[in-house]
């Protein structure tokens, strides 16, 4: 489980996260809303220590992530999976290899093994035979599902989500909406995504919180949150321009 | 609001360029910690002394020759000039080589050509999350990228800088043979009888000196690159920019302090 309390944080004089308090319990998949700007992928990068807030605390498991030393913070580290914005795959190395990569790291797995659980995952996402391609030679959507085949490869505990279908057509967006829901599904992961395609936080979601202005404006189920009567989520998820969040 | 006090703003400033300097020194502390923690990266030490080492031959062999080239050009008709032979040729060059034009001029080829590379490639990497997710699969990118960087520089630059030597050398040697019509076991032989192992010392020592130079700077400037496209240049650029000056000033630097404790005075 992951709990957050009184999350801060500062870029100069930007409050970005303003006394954020969340928690996303173990197997459920939590959306986090809001528009460009308001701090999400900030939040997200602090669960995994990414990002340091400047006070708060963040529980992974009930062990608070900001105040490990950097061996212990790697441990915990360790449980996570992310899925970046724009992928983050390594370009110097093939598909096979940035699959391949955490196992290498992080596992005693011998070659053969990891070659295994390399295809096993690549098969997961639909993408089997292009683990010799570069990822310069991939789609963005296909890009996407690599990485997220890279981060489920060792099994991770809980899986982040940066804007998983954010460039993508809606076809290749609802592939990938199929793909986290299957993941949680079949492999019982704790999934935190951040978006503001309200299509797929329908979606994917068990949970929806909506962050403005630095903190949680409401949070509840996808239906409620369609329903919900306050006047900044009703805005939001409108995509209206007139309301109280200004741009 | 921007401070118009002229003294405040070079307060601020010297801040700003205190902080760097710390922040990049505990960076390449925390990469020697690593690079004593076992196991080192060897494919990856190994990839990059190809990056560093091998790729620069080339720049550095056509840089080379043609410093030893004028250095013995230069010199030879100035001594023709003023003394009426070209005396000491091969002494002068060689000395010259090996002491300051060897370790500077492939330290400042090395900081644009390997210096720019690293920190264009460490930026893209922080400003496409990829040093980010290093992290997420349970990898320190001090210890994957800064550590076989900073061993294959160190390896790299001094190995460069003496085959440097050697191709400077060889480029005074040409112009002394057509040139000057000096005979090959003259300018040897003033060469083998008169230049101490010292200078030799002194040489190689800058050369350790300006290939940390060049990691320190490159590899911070890289992992602390921020603002897209557009940042990842100004890095790269700052970077090279950054340890050109920083080997001018440390030869400067250096070199009186060798010359204090009698290395490289003979």
């Amino acid at each position: 489980m992951i709990k957050i309390r009184g999350l801060y944080k500062s870029f100069g004089n930007n409050k970005v996260l303003n006394g954020i308090n969340l928690d996303v319990n173990e197997g459920e998949t939590l959306t986090i809303i809001g528009g460009s700007g308001e701090g999400k992928t900030i939040l997200l990068k602090t669960m995994i220590d990414l990002v340091t807030p400047d006070s708060g605390v963040v529980e992974i498991d009930g062990v608070d992530i900001t105040k490990l030393k950097e061996k212990e913070r790697a441990a915990v580290q360790s449980k996570f999976g992310m899925l970046f914005q724009a992928s983050a795959l390594f370009d110097s190395m093939t598909v096979g290899q940035n699959v391949a990569f955490g196992l290498r790291h992080l596992t005693n797995q011998s070659e053969k093994e990891i070659n295994k659980t390399v295809l096993k995952n690549l098969r997961m996402v639909g993408l089997e035979g292009i683990e010799n391609l570069k990822p310069e030679e991939l789609s963005g959507g296909m890009k996407k599902r690599v990485s997220l085949a890279r981060a489920i490869a060792r099994d991770p505990k809980y899986i982040l989500y940066d804007e998983p279908s954010t460039g993508l057509d809606p076809i290749t967006a609802d592939v990938i909406n199929d793909l986290i829901i299957n993941l949680q599904k079949e492999l019982k992961i704790t999934s935190i995504a951040v978006t503001h395609d309200m299509v797929s936080a329908y979606k994917i979601s068990n949970r929806i919180a909506m962050l403005y202005d630095g903190k949680i404006e409401e949070i509840g189920t996808p239906d409620e949150i369609k329903n919900s009567k306050n006047p900044v989520v009703r805005q939001f998820i409108m995509g209206s321009s007139k309301g109280p969040i200004k741009r | 609001m921007a401070s118009k006090n002229p003294l405040e703003l070079l307060g601020k400033n010297v801040l700003i360029i205190a902080n760097h300097v710390g922040e990049a020194i505990k960076l390449f502390v925390q990469s020697v910690q690593y690079a004593l923690i076992p196991p080192l990266e060897i494919n990856n030490i190994m990839k990059q002394m190809v990056e560093i080492g091998i790729k620069s031959l080339s720049v550095i062999s056509l840089s080379a020759l043609f410093t030893g080239m004028v250095f013995a050009f230069q010199i030879g008709y100035v001594s023709t000039l003023w003394l009426g032979s070209p005396s000491f040729l091969g002494l002068g060059t060689t000395l010259a080589i090996l002491k300051e034009m060897g370790p500077v001029i492939s330290g400042l080829i090395l900081s644009g050509r390997v210096g720019a590379q690293i920190t264009a490639e460490l930026g893209t990497m922080r400003v496409t999350e990829q040093i980010d997710a290093l992290y997420t699969l349970g990898t320190n990118p001090v210890k994957y990228l800064y550590v076989p960087r900073m061993v294959a520089c160190m390896i790299s630059v001094p190995l460069l800088a003496i085959y440097a030597d050697v191709i400077g050398t060889f480029g005074g040697f040409l112009i002394a043979l057509q040139k000057f019509n000096i005979p090959p076991p003259v300018y040897w032989d003033e060469i083998v009888n008169m230049i101490k192992m010292d200078a030799v010392w002194h040489g190689l020592i800058k050369d350790v000196f300006f290939g940390l130079i060049i990691v320190i700077v490159s590899c911070y400037k890289g992992l602390t690159c921020r603002g897209g496209a557009e940042g990842v240049g100004k890095a790269t650029t700052s970077a090279v920019v950054v340890s050109m000056l920083l080997i001018l000033a440390s030869d400067f630097l250096l070199t009186t302090f060798l010359m204090m404790i009698g290395i490289g005075t003979g």
